[in-house]
């Protein structure tokens, strides 16, 4: 069944309201941030060990800036729930996912399945980025 | 030059089923065409005037005998025979059907081929010097970066959805024949005084609509910091290029917008930052891909004399063959510009044969220029004679290279839905007009380049010479730029005057001509006299 | 000049790439089968791009004249012929005049 909520977590999802990023320094304890495209990322990063979960908008789908955001959040160390919101599409799930997304909050119903599906697009990879994957050169070289 | 491995050929596997399946999901409608659209640009899939069209990328313009055969083959089979070299070093096809796109991609990933990123926001496929690894002027061969770079920017998560396309150029010589310093990043391998290898950064150069040559935003990168450089410079443009605006959204109004300097600052905080994440292939891989770009077993001992006591064939030689590095040896470049021809057009049976000839004659190696001809990198003197007649049968020996007839034309109107004007009749006009080649060679070097609008594909802003087409008023119009160079003297063209129609810009260049005669002093080129005397002259001659 | 001027609506076949020209009741490759809009255009284009037999439709502007119906633009008129400098894969492959047709 398609689903506007999936995660790719074993924790149970935050209920904390989400905060605007503009209206952060208003709510110092907040637990759940919403990034918009033009946000910058890296004023969360003294935040990062009380938040647990971490939205980045997609309004359009061609807006690529919540793909940095989300690796510089996880390049600096942030472990909880990064959920992409909006404009997700399926086709965009594999390079989301490789930029540290674990959550998909899509406008439109997408089945867990075509997520799986999405995620597997690549047998391997030639960069390595903060999913962990091993790079191909990586492969090579052992 | 590079094999694919497992681990390569399971990519452009993988991309084969992936858009088999975007386009069984198009053609059930369960993906609409806003949602399509940039999936099938990012696998050069566009619809133009007439039908869709396929661009294929050809990686730093280097490919093998048996894939420059599955072009002409694809051009038979799925074309309508014949395909389109571009100024981006890649090979078009003109009218190919949207179901038929997953089987030539088949086709093209089974001799190690693809269309990955040859459109769209994204990393587009690396240009490089075509005379890398023969030129006599080389310093060091470019190409093991360039695929090191090809490998990085395939499906890179991060930079699929850019503010807009981003194009790498590399060279490993100073003399630039690459465009570098117009590419959103130009790169050049240059050596120090210990003869070690680094790399020399340029950032922010462009033609289309705000034409830009690139600032160096570093002096000395070394080579096995490249991937996190890059890295680094993408991550500040895709987070602060401009959105708002397509026409402002490449990388160069970025660094123009908050100057080079800033634009330096913020890339270094970022590579440093990545250069704690260990994203940079280890030395190995540089090592790897560099042996596979190894010189081939030349004869050194191949003698230098031939026999030019055929004056048509001597012709050749001295127009169409360059220096190689190894005695004996010649870099040919095919001209596709025929007296009267479409530039950068190739009929399949053409393509095979020169697939055929370097596969003979060649250590099985082309490459595709960005001036849109094709080159047999290493070539021994006692075999151009024999190449040169199998050319001349096939309508391919033109002695014009770099003369005014070696003309560079995108597509223009009869093709490009972008286009405001039609390019390719007017090559066609103007290489009628200069056909004879005496008179050609007597002007000398003429770098002589059209485009059908304003994004530049035609690279008008670095012609000696450039036309740029617009519409006026719904009828096509010419304007006329002189002083471009995409060398290592990089310049861009100026326009000189109000606008022509199709016939009058073939007599206003010829005028320009006439005074160029009129006042070059001994050894100069169209373009030196021009900078030398200036606008006054041509426009009194053109105008007058 | 005004009053000669009509409506047709043109496109591309989504599966071949061909253009086509909206002939009332379907699509055809021959742009003299084109036929004046009477109504809006864009609930045609939404009902034959959701049916999936076009894509890239909109509206232009045409006349007509000696050979039959004339694009106003340029751009339309090349895609009603082909490429003018490849006229034998256009679709008046023996006519000289075609390319004069198209300025």
């Amino acid at each position: 069944m398609a689903e506007t909520l999936i995660r790719l977590r074993d924790d149970s999802a935050s209920t904390a309201p989400v905060v605007a990023f503009a209206d952060l320094s208003d709510t110092a304890n907040a637990l759940a941030v919403r990034l918009m495209p033009g946000d910058d990322a890296r004023a969360l990063l003294p935040l990062l060990g009380q938040l647990e979960l971490v939205e980045v908008a997609f309004p359009g789908f061609n807006d690529g800036r919540g793909y940095s955001a989300a690796s510089i959040l996880r390049e600096s160390g942030y472990t909880g729930e990064l959920r992409a919101v909006g404009d997700v599409l399926v086709d965009q799930i594999s390079h989301y996912h490789r930029v540290g997304f674990d959550a998909f909050a899509p406008d439109q119903p997408i089945t867990r399945a075509a997520i799986d599906t999405a995620i597997a697009t690549w047998p391997e990879v030639y960069q390595r980025t903060v999913d962990g994957r091993p790079a191909i050169w990586a492969l090579r070289h052992g | 030059m590079y094999q694919y491995d497992t681990h390569d050929q399971a990519m452009v596997d993988a991309r084969v089923a992936e858009f088999s399946d975007q386009v069984a999901r198009r053609l059930s409608g369960a993906l609409a065409e806003d949602q399509f659209r940039p999936l099938r640009l990012k696998n050069g899939l566009y619809l133009q005037l007439h039908a869709y069209m396929l661009r294929v990328a050809v990686p730093y313009g280097t490919l093998n005998a048996r894939q420059m055969r599955m072009l002409g083959d694809i051009a038979d089979k799925y074309d309508r025979g014949y395909g389109h070299f571009t100024t981006r070093q890649n090979i078009q096809y003109n009218w190919i059907k949207l179901e038929d796109a997953p089987a030539i991609l088949a086709d093209l990933a089974s001799v190690g081929m693809h269309a990955i990123q040859t459109s769209g926001n994204c990393i587009r496929n690396t240009t490089a010097d075509h005379f890398a690894g023969a030129a006599a002027d080389e310093v060091a061969d470019p190409r093991p970066y360039a695929e090191l770079l090809r490998q990085w920017s395939t499906f890179h998560p991060e930079f699929d959805y850019l503010p807009r396309k981003f194009k790498v150029a590399i060279i490993g010589s100073d003399v630039d024949r690459a465009a570098m310093k117009l590419h959103d990043i130009g790169i050049q391998v240059v050596t120090n005084a210990a003869g070690e290898e680094g790399l020399r950064i340029h950032v922010g150069g462009g033609m289309g609509r705000t034409p830009m040559i690139a600032p160096v935003i570093r002096d000395w990168l070394s080579p096995l910091q490249m991937v996190s450089y890059l890295e680094a410079c993408l991550r500040v443009y895709n987070r602060y290029g401009r959105r708002d605006n397509k026409y402002k959204a490449r990388i160069k109004i970025l660094v123009h917008e908050i100057g080079a300097e800033e634009y330096r600052r913020q890339v270094e905080q970022e590579f440093a930052h990545i250069l704690t994440l260990g994203l940079e292939p280890p030395p190995a891989e540089l090592a790897r891909i560099k042996a596979q770009f190894a010189d081939p077993a030349f004869d050194r001992a191949a003698p230098v004399a031939i026999d030019l006591s055929d004056p048509d064939f001597a012709l050749w030689v001295d127009q169409n063959v360059h220096a190689h590095k190894v005695q004996g040896y010649g870099i040919v470049t095919i001209s596709l510009k025929p007296t009267g021809g479409i530039p950068g057009d190739a009929s399949a049976d053409q393509i095979r044969l020169m697939a055929d000839l370097a596969r003979d004659f060649s250590f099985d190696e082309l490459r595709v220029t960005h001036a849109q001809n094709i080159v047999l990198p290493h070539v021994k003197r006692t075999d151009l004679h024999a190449i040169w007649q199998r050319l001349d049968e096939a309508g391919l020996a033109t002695p014009n290279l770099d003369l005014i007839g070696d003309i560079i034309a995108c597509p223009g109107l009869d093709y490009c839905s972008l286009a405001n004007a039609r390019s390719i009749p007017l090559a066609q006009k103007i290489s009628a007009r200069f056909a004879d080649v005496e008179r050609q060679r007597d002007l000398g070097e003429l770098k002589l380049k059209i485009s059908g609008c304003i994004n530049a594909c035609g690279h008008h802003h670095a012609g000696h010479i450039g036309i740029l087409g617009v519409d006026r008023k719904g009828v096509e119009n010419y304007q006329l730029l002189f002083g471009g160079s995409e060398g290592a003297d990089t310049s861009l063209g100026s326009i000189i005057g109000p606008g022509f129609s199709e016939d009058g810009i073939v007599d206003a260049i010829e005028r320009a001509t006439q005074v160029y005669v009129a006042q070059r002093t001994d050894g100069e080129r169209f373009l030196d006299t021009y900078r030398r005397i200036g606008t006054a002259p041509f426009k009194d001659a053109i105008y007058g | 000049m005004s009053a000669d001027r009509f409506k047709i609506l043109t496109g591309n076949d989504l599966l071949t790439g061909d253009v086509t020209w909206w002939t009332g009741s379907g699509w055809s490759t021959a742009v003299n089968d084109a036929a004046p809009l009477t109504d809006d255009g864009a609930a045609i284009i939404t009902a034959e791009e959701r049916a999936q037999r076009v894509v890239s439709a909109y509206v232009i502007d045409a006349t007509r004249d000696a050979q039959g119906i004339r694009p106003a633009h340029i751009k339309d008129r090349v895609r009603a012929l082909g490429p003018t400098v490849r006229l034998d894969l256009s679709h008046r492959p023996h006519d000289p005049a075609a390319t004069a047709w198209i300025a």
